[in-house]
């Protein structure tokens, strides 16, 4: 169980995340996502004890991050965004070491089995120097998993493993997934969409959105976007259906199928059907397309609107503009 | 202490699985040994019977430029790799993760420490009738004493940087500070002359250790510098989760 309220962290005058409030349940996975910079990993960092927050609360496992930082980490397993290894260790040495810096009992038999789960047993005595990135990345995963967590933070988990990896890991996340809560972020839209129960869009340290991914889907797709086949040679297709009122764009797919989106909260399909009928087309097929959540991301991330009292001390992202321009100004005094 | 105890552990094992630390500690005992061939000539020559200072001495100079080259990974490291993040995110408490470390290169320097006994058993052989055996005791206590806060130091420093160059020199330049701080107050004289040579850790090994007496004060002056150390490392590393 994870609850956050208000969480707000700056770094000197640059607010990384600014009042976060979200709550995740036992057995949900929840994704973060949001682009570079976002303030995902500032948040999760919060979430695992690495650092105090500049103002909010946040519950881990039913313990304050802050007050309880220990028995928080104890419960939390957690997979930072850079896998941090020791190169000079064994992966059986170093998993080891977390183990016992977590006090398991029969620690070796809980590594073998980690080792296991994350297909890396036949790695065992191999130096991690010698790992390629998916396989650090799934040492980084065993680490998180040693001690059975109740929660599980995970930055960017599938970040460098190849398609069959990344395949096992999500595998790996949703089955997990069941029993504990998962915290992860990616700034890839179809892992979010496939693995998580909900997501979080996050941009400029603020909750952009929140939902699951269909509904989000839902939400943005007042811009429908449908495709139509028809059953003869479909020469000046295009030209007809853009002719009809409420059609925002067509796009060509094949000779004789066309993809057009329409105006926000209007349906112009009935009236497209009209006019091909009319135009002498045989419709085959008229079937609507859900908005990718790549696209509702771009909408939801760049479209938001500037704050206008920037110059009024207003925290927000801003700021870091004014202090950069300011310090600046000092730099050619100096000069 | 569980925690404490795996920290260190895992320290040992690094030392004794890097060439560097190999390097160090066959520098160390190369240079004592040029020394002390050099002072056996030379008694020798002089006709005169050595006394086991002519290990004790030099050693005492040798740790200010060894102990660094041995602390000055233990905390700057953690940063360069990241693993300082797994560290703090893992249930250990700040203090327990320094003491873990400080433990890890303190036993180091205590094996590079018994090696060097090589030295007084062969004076032992050479001069008759043997060495004294007081001064043997009391130097190599100092020395332990001397050592244990050398590498508190070295530590605290480490937490600051993430680059370990940086962490070698700026801990040799607290050293040769504590070294040479009370040379301004046997100058002076005064009230505050006589403060800056308590604070010197050169005074509380030769005046005393080094001679064959162990007095309590000087123990109680490494104990308070080791413990100092070691607190403002925590402190160090505590500061770092709220940058």
């Amino acid at each position: 169980m994870i609850r956050v309220e208000g969480l707000t962290k700056d770094y000197g005058a640059r607010r990384a995340i600014d009042h976060l409030s979200f709550h995740a349940d036992d057995g949900e996975i929840l994704g973060f996502l949001g682009p570079n910079g976002a303030g995902k990993t500032t948040a999760m960092r919060i979430l695992c004890g690495y650092m105090p927050p500049t103002a909010g609360k946040a519950e881990v496992a039913g313990y304050d991050v802050v007050e309880q930082s220990l028995e928080v980490r104890r419960r939390v397993g957690y997979l930072p965004e850079t896998v941090p290894l020791y190169p000079d260790m064994t992966v059986f040495d170093y998993l080891k070491f977390m183990a016992d810096l977590r006090h398991l009992p029969k620690a070796g038999e809980r590594v073998d089995d980690v080792l296991e789960l994350v297909g890396l047993l036949d790695r065992a005595d191999g130096y991690v120097a010698n790992l390629s990135k998916g396989m650090r990345q799934r040492v980084g995963l065993a680490q998180a998993l040693l001690h059975q967590p109740e929660v599980l933070i995970l930055d960017e988990p599938t970040i460098g493993l190849d398609p069959a990896q990344i395949h096992e890991v999500r595998n790996l996340i949703q089955k997990l997934g069941r029993e504990r809560t998962i915290l992860l972020s990616t700034h890839i839209l179809s892992e979010a969409q496939q693995v998580c129960d909900r997501v979080l869009i996050i941009n400029k340290g603020h909750i952009v959105a929140e939902d699951t991914p269909e509904r989000l889907q839902a939400r943005v797709s007042g811009a429908q976007r449908i495709a139509i086949r028809v059953g003869n040679d479909g020469d000046g297709l295009e030209a007809v259906v853009r002719k009809v009122s409420g059609v925002l764009r067509v796009t060509q797919i094949t000779v004789g199928s066309v993809e057009f989106e329409t105006t926000p909260g209007t349906d112009a399909r009935p009236q497209v059907a009209r006019a091909l009928v009319e135009a002498g087309y045989d419709l085959m097929e008229m079937r609507p397309i859900g908005v990718s959540l790549e696209e509702i991301f771009l909408q939801l991330t760049r479209d938001e609107p500037q704050p206008p009292e920037v110059w009024e001390g207003e925290p927000g992202p801003e700021e870091t503009a004014e202090s950069t321009s300011a310090s600046h100004e000092e730099v050619n005094r100096e000069g | 202490m569980r925690n404490i105890w795996t920290i260190a552990n895992r320290e040992l094992k690094y030392y004794f699985g890097s060439p560097a630390a190999y390097l160090v500690a066959f520098m160390f005992l190369i240079i004592i040994g040029i020394i002390f061939y050099a002072n056996v000539v030379y008694a020798v020559t002089n006709q005169y019977a050595p006394g086991i200072d002519i290990v004790i001495g030099p050693m005492v100079t040798v740790l200010l430029f060894a102990t660094p080259a041995i602390t000055m990974r233990l905390l700057a490291d953690e940063q360069r790799l990241g693993t300082m993040e797994l560290l703090l995110t893992a249930p250990v408490r700040d203090w327990e993760l320094v003491v873990g470390k400080w433990l890890g290169g303190f036993l180091f320097m205590i094996v590079i420490l018994a090696l060097t006994w090589l030295f007084p058993l062969l004076l032992n052989q050479i001069v008759d009738p043997g060495i004294d055996q007081g001064i043997l005791v009391s130097g190599y206590l100092g020395l332990l004493l001397f050592t244990g806060a050398l590498v508190a130091i070295g530590v605290a420093v480490s937490s600051l940087f993430s680059n370990q160059i940086a962490v070698f020199f700026a801990t040799l330049g607290v050293y040769m500070v504590l070294w040479l701080i009370g040379l301004p107050g046997q100058a002076s004289g005064g009230t505050g002359s006589e403060l800056l040579r308590y604070i010197d850790i050169s005074e509380h090994f030769y005046n005393t250790f080094y001679r064959g007496i162990i007095d309590l004060s000087d123990m109680v002056y490494f104990l308070a510098l080791l413990a100092l150390a070691l607190f403002l490392g925590t402190v160090s590393l505590e500061s770092r989760r709220w940058r």
